[in-house]
């Protein structure tokens, strides 16, 4: 049996919850003190995931990098593998909120998009 | 071959440079680190002494009326932020009364002028609301005041190298060699080369007895005193009118609290022997003393309005006298030694001493293009509306606040950069235009600066240094190492 | 001198909503003062997920969640200077600003609204012992370098203090390529909040040392390490606690403080526990036309209720314009139209403080907000609202944290029923 201890982020209570687990089989989640406490506990045991941020180099806009987003949430342990995929990564400007910057990230399936309208600078 | 090499770009450098530029000669300033004022120069208490302090016919009391007195004509003269506000030593006891009057009385021996013993609680709370409740007298001493210690030193170096002479920075004395063939002249082996030159003056700060001891049998001994200073916020800048001192009492030195020539609060100094001559590290122990004496002599100091706090290195000589002199036993090599307080009042006066010693000594002609007149940086908050739209129409720049806490603009930073002995760094930045010296403390204009630093000089931004080489900002680019 | 109805100081979240506000409330002349290049504020370089919540009830991004409101002051031609820094305000309500093509110049505007945000706290205001090497950042400060320029200030990052840019930033740094050694903070209590320190610290296996400061700094060019000790309960390192860390960066977040330095220049009665002006049920300051909200009112943790707030702002300079047009219409009734009965609140037992800070029935809405702070963390207490000692609410509060901003309900009812109420009291209190 494999214990596993979370913290949850359901509130600002910040339950402590412990997940006993058996190989992939959850055995007994402790310590919430509400439902959505177990909630984010079986997920986060299953299958964790988040959002990822960061930035790519825009050429010729009025700014030098855009950020962007995972369009929805990815793998946990994919996070790094998805850094990895934006590294050397440039785009031309004007870039607008939505525009797809890399599609299928890591093999998630999960494309990466633009977050902030960059406009291109004109030079006068 | 230079007839003359200083050693060191602080004030009394720059003012020996200054002084020796009136004459024919080919000077030059050698500086380890890498802008002018980096040392004791620019960590101190800003103060302009009025003379009392020092010892009756001592070096120290004779430099320090004399500078006191030309340092309001030389601040029109190379524009550089000077305020004479006077300054109060304060007495809480009766029983520490003679302590004051034997101050007075010193000070009228060594020829200070404007000075008075004030008693009485509330004709002393009239020039000075704050002061400590149980105050019984105070020293009021008119003809101090506060000055820019930074301003004082970059302008007389600007000035010096307008007229001629050369300025080495990030060049390290590590050897210097007397021409015994000849009976004069001297080999200086630094970190960028060998210099060779006919005199020196060492005007190395806390290092000026390494060099000293390098040529001279007759040893002296500099010791580095650390003094911790807090700087508050503006807000907190017109809490007293004067800089005010506390008695000297049995319970020990006071620190003291002073307006500053920007409109800030110093309190401090602290004073600590130290070994490393590089240690300017506040302490924690220091920065708690300093909290608990400037509560001796002024009220209601509100502390919390701290924005900095720093620690600079006073040069102190075992004599506790200044040591301006050609050494006895090397002839040619100049002793500029033992400056800390009133060092930077005396400088004006320690140049022109120093100037003089090689005068004698090589007898050189005037320089007939010697200009003594500088113009600082502008300051557009000194302008009235009218000239500062009109500045800003035809220099767009001075439109853009880079700097919010101190409303530093674009333009000021461009000239602090492209002037003669320009800033290279963020520092020196700092120090010729106040940029990052507010209460933010430069967390909104650093990378702003950076980038204007980058772009002005042509440098990488991760070239970008805090104050030269090994202090870059930037260690690297997003990703670069995934 | 030109003149308009209502000058918003600041274009970030706050401004962008309360000049919103103000638009839709029936105002026309309004303009935004932004000095940055840029809309949007602090938002642009928070390019982290987790803003919109309660506004969207989706997970945006900072820009984004500005982009949303940039687009609407756009659409609805409100209209808006950059690069433009304000100098000055006048009490009579002239503002002087200055920008690379208008030069120095001057406004004037029957309705302020302050919306300036706040800085962060520096290393001086700590009086940290040490060296002064390069290497030291805020955080926020690093969060600029890193999001909007792509630099990485340093490899290996300790952090101070927990306060969530700082929490935000140990996640940026790590995933950028930096090594986040650990996040030392002196409270016994985080100043982030819970969602930011597991997927910012936990996820990453960065420790967070609660009780712990850093008591000395190493290096005299570039940072080279720091040492840390745990406090006491007063604060004071404890002696043999000390660990040493080498790292060439370290970042401050350690508290953030509203840039009131315009709102004091004016006369605007400043609140010495939020460093923000006293406000009332309209969020106007003790100077009539000037409202403030946002970070420059008092420090939020979400940028949904800094919306919210400036909402509230921007619709009452809206009233406060149109009465005051009235006004001058019918000057002989105007002593009828404000009634000058305040009721003020009284933040006791362990509330630090509240906006507002005083009520004048007559002008509420059906519902007024109360927001606050409380001083310690607090588990299963509630919040109790007393009508001159009378209780009128009650709140149950599983837990309270300093790092969380709580708020409580007022109605009209409540006011309606105790007529001549003269204080309000809000209070932490046992179950």
């Amino acid at each position: 049996m494999e214990k596993r201890e979370l913290t949850c982020i359901g509130c600002p209570m910040g339950c402590a919850i412990t997940v006993t687990m058996n190989g992939m089989e959850i055995k007994d989640i402790a310590g919430q003190t509400c439902k959505r406490g177990e909630t984010y506990a079986r997920k986060e045991v299953t299958s964790p995931s988040r959002v990822v941020t960061s930035t790519v180099v825009v050429d010729g806009g009025t700014e030098r990098r855009v950020p962007v987003k995972t369009q929805n949430d990815i793998p946990k342990d994919k996070i790094f593998e998805c850094m990895k995929a934006l590294k050397g990564i440039h785009i031309t400007a004007p870039v607008a909120i939505g525009d797809i910057i890399l599609v299928n990230v890591a093999g998630t399936g999960v494309n990466i998009i633009a977050a902030k309208n960059i406009e291109q600078q004109h030079f006068v | 071959m230079y007839d003359v090499i200083i050693i060191g770009a602080g004030v009394s450098g720059a003012a020996a440079a200054r002084e020796l530029s009136r004459y024919r000669l080919k000077v030059c300033v050698l500086e380890k680190e890498e802008d002018v004022c980096c040392g004791t120069s620019k960590a101190n208490s800003a103060l302009v002494h009025s003379g009392y302090d020092a010892a009756h016919g001592s070096l120290m009391a004779k430099l320090n009326v004399a500078g006191s007195a030309m340092m309001e004509e030389l601040s029109l003269e190379l524009d550089f932020p000077y305020k004479r506000i006077g300054s109060l030593m304060v007495c809480t006891s009766n029983e520490d009364l003679p302590q004051l009057q034997t101050l007075y009385s010193r000070g009228i021996q060594n020829g200070v002028k404007g000075l008075s013993v004030i008693t009485g609680k509330e004709e002393i709370r009239e020039i000075e609301p704050n002061l400590a409740d149980d105050v019984v007298a105070v020293l009021h001493a008119a003809s101090a005041g506060i000055v820019c210690p930074f301003g004082l030193n970059i302008a007389m170096a600007e000035n010096a190298a307008a007229n001629g002479v050369e300025f080495f920075f990030d060049t390290k004395v590590e050897r210097i060699f007397s021409n015994k063939k000849e009976q004069s002249g001297f080999q200086v082996k630094t970190s960028k080369g060998i210099f060779e030159t006919r005199c020196i003056v060492n005007a190395a700060g806390v290092y000026a007895d390494v060099f000293h001891n390098m040529v001279s049998n007759r040893k002296i001994h500099i010791t580095a005193r650390a003094g911790e200073y807090c700087l508050l916020d503006k807000s907190a800048g017109e809490h007293v009118n004067h800089t005010v001192f506390a008695l000297p009492t049995k319970l020990g030195k006071g620190v003291l609290v002073s307006p500053t020539i920007h409109g800030n609060l110093l309190v401090g100094p602290t004073a600590v022997n130290i070994e490393d001559k590089e240690d300017t590290a506040t302490t924690r122990e220091g920065l708690t003393e300093l909290i608990e004496k400037a509560g001796m002599s002024v009220r209601k100091l509100p502390i919390r309005q701290v924005i900095t706090s720093f620690t600079g290195l006073r040069a102190h000589e075992d004599n506790h006298d200044f040591l301006i002199g050609e050494l006895p036993d090397v002839p040619g090599f100049v002793d500029c030694a033992g400056i800390e307080s009133p060092g930077l009042t005396a400088s004006p006066a320690i140049g022109l001493m120093v100037a003089d010693i090689i005068r004698e000594k090589l007898q050189p002609e005037v320089n007939p293009d010697f200009n003594g007149r500088r113009t600082g940086i502008l300051n557009p908050n000194t302008l009235s509306k009218e000239e500062r739209a009109a500045l800003i129409a035809a220099k767009p720049a001075y439109g853009n606040v880079i700097c919010r806490c101190e409303t530093v603009t674009e333009g000021e930073i461009i000239d602090a950069i492209r002037r003669p002995l320009g800033a290279k760094s963020l520092d020196g930045v700092k120090r010729r235009v106040r940029a990052g010296m507010g209460r933010c403390q430069a967390g909104f204009c650093s990378p702003r600066v950076m980038e204007i630093l980058s772009r002005e000089l042509g440098m990488d931004m991760k070239k970008v240094t805090k104050n030269g080489a090994g202090s870059e900002l930037l260690l690297g680019t997003n990703k670069d190492r995934l | 001198m030109k003149e308009y109805d209502i000058v918003v100081i600041g274009g970030g979240p706050a401004g962008l909503a309360s000049a919103l506000a103000a638009k839709e409330n029936g105002i026309k002349d309004i303009l935004i003062l932004e000095r940055d290049r840029e809309l949007g504020g602090i938002l642009n370089q928070c390019i982290h997920n987790g803003f919109g919540l309660h506004t969207f009830k989706e997970e945006l991004t900072g820009p984004e969640y500005a982009a949303r409101y940039i687009e609407r002051v756009v659409d609805m031609k409100i209209s808006y200077k950059l690069h433009t820094m304000v100098l000055d305000i006048r009490p009579d309500k002239v503002i002087t600003a200055m920008n690379k093509e208008e030069g120095l110049f001057e406004i004037r505007t029957k309705a302020i609204i302050l919306a300036m945000g706040c800085r962060e706290r520096a290393r001086g205001a700590l009086n940290i012992p040490g060296y002064r090497p390069a290497g030291i950042f805020s955080a926020g400060t690093a969060q600029w370098l890193v999001n909007k320029e792509g630099y990485l200030p340093g490899r290996e990052v300790v952090i101070l203090g927990s306060g969530d840019i700082g929490l935000i930033m140990a996640r940026r740094m790590t995933l950028e390529g930096a090594k986040v050694k650990v996040v030392a903070e002196l409270m016994p209590y985080s100043g982030g909040l819970k969602r930011n320190i597991v997927q910012c610290l936990d996820d990453y296996g960065i420790p967070l040392k609660l009780a712990h400061t850093i008591i000395d700094i190493k290096g005299k060019k570039r940072l080279e390490g720091v040492t840390l000790a745990q406090v006491d309960e007063n604060g004071k390192p404890v002696l043999g606690t000390e660990e040493e860390y080498s790292c060439d960066t370290l970042l401050l977040s350690v508290g953030l403080i509203p840039e009131n330095e315009l709102s004091g220049g004016m006369g605007v009665a400043m609140n010495p526990v939020t460093s923000g002006p006293f406000v009332n049920e309209s969020l106007e300051t003790n100077r009539e036309g000037v409202f403030a909200c946002g970070n420059v009112l008092h420090v939020h943790d979400l940028v949904d209720f800094v919306s919210e707030e400036a909402a509230v702002a921007g619709k009452n300079a809206a009233k406060y314009v149109k009465n005051q047009s009235e006004n001058r219409v019918s000057a002989a009734n105007s002593e009828e139209i404000v009634q000058d009965t305040k009721v003020c609140l009284k933040p006791v037992n362990g509330v630090r403080y509240t906006v507002p800070s005083t009520i004048n029935p007559s002008r509420m809405e059906e519902n007024q907000i109360v927001r606050f702070r409380v001083g310690a963390v607090y588990k299963n207490k509630t919040i109790g609202v007393y009508f001159d000692g009378e209780e009128v609410l009650k709140r149950k509060r599983m837990v309270m944290a300093p790092g969380e901003m709580e708020e409580v309900k007022l109605s009209k009812t409540m006011f309606l029923s105790h007529p001549n109420v003269q204080s309000i009291t809000i209070q932490v209190e046992d179950v």
